[in-house]
């Protein structure tokens, strides 16, 4: 789960990391009001959507005046904005944050992951800010510096203090940024971040470490025990249909294609969409439909697939381990009456009552085409789609 | 010989009395696991499909002498129940359970790396070498006992090529399911080291999947350490980067995880890779000149 940049930065204030006082507003006159409280002759204001690259899409401003903010509200609220990491529709502007403008000096990177590899948490940390970490490290990968955390002991002053001086830092600022690097390792753990991420953190005129920008990705799986987190979460800025597939716990992902796929495991499901395209076709999503799958998700699994209007076949893979190839064949009869399928349906069964499902489907007396194998049911779906077999 | 589990494996459940544990014990005793009994707090001194209950995974293991115990507890307590298992000495703890905090993970897997034991899963179908011994969610009768090892991050891909290996009649050595969080207690490395060294297994087939590097540290260890013939497959050359599919561990992030360079890493490690799911049965009798 995603956190807005607002919402990270009331996380880190409430850590104690130096952030600048702002405000997230929802209007042009909220804007000017939250403007006038923080008070001073500039600010920055930044539309708060799920992506980055909001900068270099005019998502972020600096303003000099009052009317420099009822502008980039107005300008704003209630639209999308295009980034490179959105589509073409781009993301909802959810908010716009106002804050103080911090005077920078120099520009760093400080973030955290859950690193797969090592299985650690580890830092990184780059004198070269305000640029995609990415880039630096396929680039410049001697550029990154690390620190990994012991699960059992957590983040350690020292380390802190390593990373400090080897960025250069001096003086107060060493101290600050290991509070900092401790800080951020808290609250890493207790809030059970994925990634955190401030780019830039930035040395002020002054010589403060400052929090420019804050990043933090929270792991869906510890949402139980993260409530307060969880109620964070926008609905506004997630894919409609993935949300409601969620709903039913499915997992469903939007591609641009035009084969529905259906599939039980997300393993075959992935596997089921690579076997589309490699007998020409274009899978239209990746949809899990999960061991334990139910009439009632079968159903549901086919109205999202089938909201999506470039679908022109579906193509159902089973392979049934807990589930029964039975169970599914009357969720597929169900929803073929009820939600009314009108593109042409292959479904391959194999596994558990494969045999009992695929005489069920031949009964019903709908018009759905078996497929007698992985690959002969790609190519009809391929062939049922329009496409080439 | 088989890896991990045979007909003499004692095995305990974790959560043997809820719904789970329960249809998963029931079918596992039908396919001729040597279910000694189970552990549910609370419940100690009762029994439940004709098997002793015991409050604490101590205790079971000291009246059953079981080795290895199977994990269906719900995720939120998965982390508590790994460590009870560690603590009581259970040497092999094959976990279910999908959804587990990542944080808990981290925890666990830095107990595993001082432990003797061994941990399968989480979030996997569990292992079973066939007409011995079942651990786990897997439909038993696909399987045939035979001489492929094979090895997988996902439950019915693993399932697709047990049933390419056993249409062949060549069947399975033991079938391993590593899981599909980023986070396994085993990973490919480990089991292909188990494979390599078991005289049942003939040949190999491994299942990946996008997301992460284990695929790749897999293919430079296959080319150090692996002699037998390998066949390999990488699910999600088709999956947009930045999106999670379904598996908690299935995401390209920053550009890294692709299934093409997975693909590249194999092949460049000698690993006879296919890039259709359908045609992994084939490409094993390639590598081993069976019929």
């Amino acid at each position: 789960m995603n956190l807005h940049e607002y919402q990270a930065k009331g996380l880190f204030a409430e850590y104690g990391l130096p952030v600048s006082v702002g405000y997230a507003v929802d209007t042009a006159d909220e804007a000017v009001a939250a403007a006038e409280k923080i008070g001073g002759e500039r600010w920055v204001v930044k539309v708060q959507v799920h992506a980055g690259g909001r900068a270099k899409a005019g998502g972020v401003k600096l303003a000099d005046s009052l009317d420099d903010i009822r502008d980039f509200a107005e300008q704003w609220v209630g639209k999308n904005l295009v980034t490179i990491q959105t589509d073409e529709h781009g993301q909802p502007v959810s908010k716009i944050y106002v804050e103080s403008c911090a005077d920078i000096g120099t520009e760093l990177y400080l973030g955290a992951v859950v690193d797969r590899g090592s299985r650690r948490v580890v830092f990184m940390a780059s004198t070269e800010g305000g640029v995609e970490i990415e880039k630096v490290a396929r680039e410049m990968p001697d550029k990154i510096l690390r620190a990994t955390v012991d699960p059992f002991v957590g983040a350690q002053p020292y380390q802190g203090r390593e990373l400090a001086f080897k960025l250069g830092l001096a003086g107060d600022q060493v101290k600050q940024f290991t509070n900092l690097f401790v800080g951020l390792s808290k609250l890493f753990h207790e809030l059970d971040c994925s990634l955190l991420e401030i780019n830039p953190l930035v040395i002020t005129t002054a010589g403060d470490v400052h929090c420019l920008d804050a990043k933090i990705n929270i792991d869906s799986n510890a949402l139980y025990r993260q409530k307060r987190v969880a109620q964070m979460n926008d609905p506004t800025q997630d894919d409609e249909r993935e949300a409601q597939a969620a709903e039913f716990n499915l997992n469903y992902v939007a591609l641009d294609g035009n084969i529905g796929c259906m599939v039980n495991g997300a393993g075959l499901a992935m596997g089921t969409m690579d076997l589309v395209k490699l007998h020409g076709g274009n899978p239209a999503n990746f949809l899990d439909v999960g061991g334990g799958a139910t009439k009632e998700a079968v159903a549901e699994a086919f109205k999202i697939i089938l909201s999506d209007s470039n679908v022109s076949a579906v193509l159902i893979n089973i392979f049934g381990g807990i589930v029964s190839c039975a169970t599914i064949a009357e969720g597929i009869i169900g929803a073929v009456q009820d939600v009314g399928v009108e593109v042409p349906v292959v479904v391959r069964f194999e596994g558990n009552n494969s045999q009992l499902g695929r005489e069920t489907l031949a009964e019903s007396g709908l018009d759905i085409i078996p497929g007698e194998s992985l690959v002969d049911a790609a190519q009809k779906a391929v062939a049922a789609a329009g496409g080439q077999a | 010989m088989s890896i991990l589990i045979d007909k003499n494996t004692k095995v305990i459940c974790q959560g043997f009395t809820g719904s789970q544990g329960t249809l998963h014990s029931e079918q596992a005793i039908a396919y001729g696991t040597q279910v000694v009994g189970g552990v549910t707090p609370g419940k100690g001194g009762t029994t439940h499909l004709d098997r002793p209950v015991f409050d604490t995974v101590a205790d079971a293991v000291e009246a059953t002498g079981a080795t290895a115990s199977v994990i269906y507890v719900p995720a939120a307590f998965c982390k508590d129940s790994i460590l009870e298992a560690l603590s009581a000495g259970i040497e092999l703890v094959v976990c279910i359970s999908e959804g587990i905090p990542t944080l808990d993970m981290l925890v666990v897997k830095a107990r595993l790396d001082v432990s003797a034991a061994r941990m399968i899963g989480p979030n996997c179908p569990g292992v079973i070498t066939p007409g011995e011994c079942k651990i786990g969610i897997m439909p038993g009768d696909i399987h045939l006992s035979g001489k492929v090892g094979i090895l997988s991050r996902s439950g019915t891909l693993t399932y697709e090529a047990v049933k390419q290996t056993t249409d062949r009649g060549y069947g399975q050595s033991s079938c391993v399911g590593i899981g599909g969080d980023p986070i396994p207690g085993s990973n490919f490395i480990d089991i292909l080291q188990l494979f390599q060294d078991d005289d049942a297994t003939e040949a190999i087939v491994m299942v990946g999947e996008i997301g992460g590097t284990a695929e790749e540290e897999a293919a430079a260890f296959i080319k150090a350490n692996v002699t037998k013939p390998v066949v390999g497959y990488i699910a999600g050359v088709t999956a947009p980067p930045g999106k999670r599919m379904g598996h908690a561990g299935a995401i390209i992030a920053g550009g890294t995880g692709t299934a093409d360079e997975k693909f590249a890493a194999l092949d460049d490690a000698g690993v006879r890779t296919v890039r259709s799911l359908a045609e992994i049965g084939e490409a094993l009798a390639e590598v081993t000149g069976w019929r």
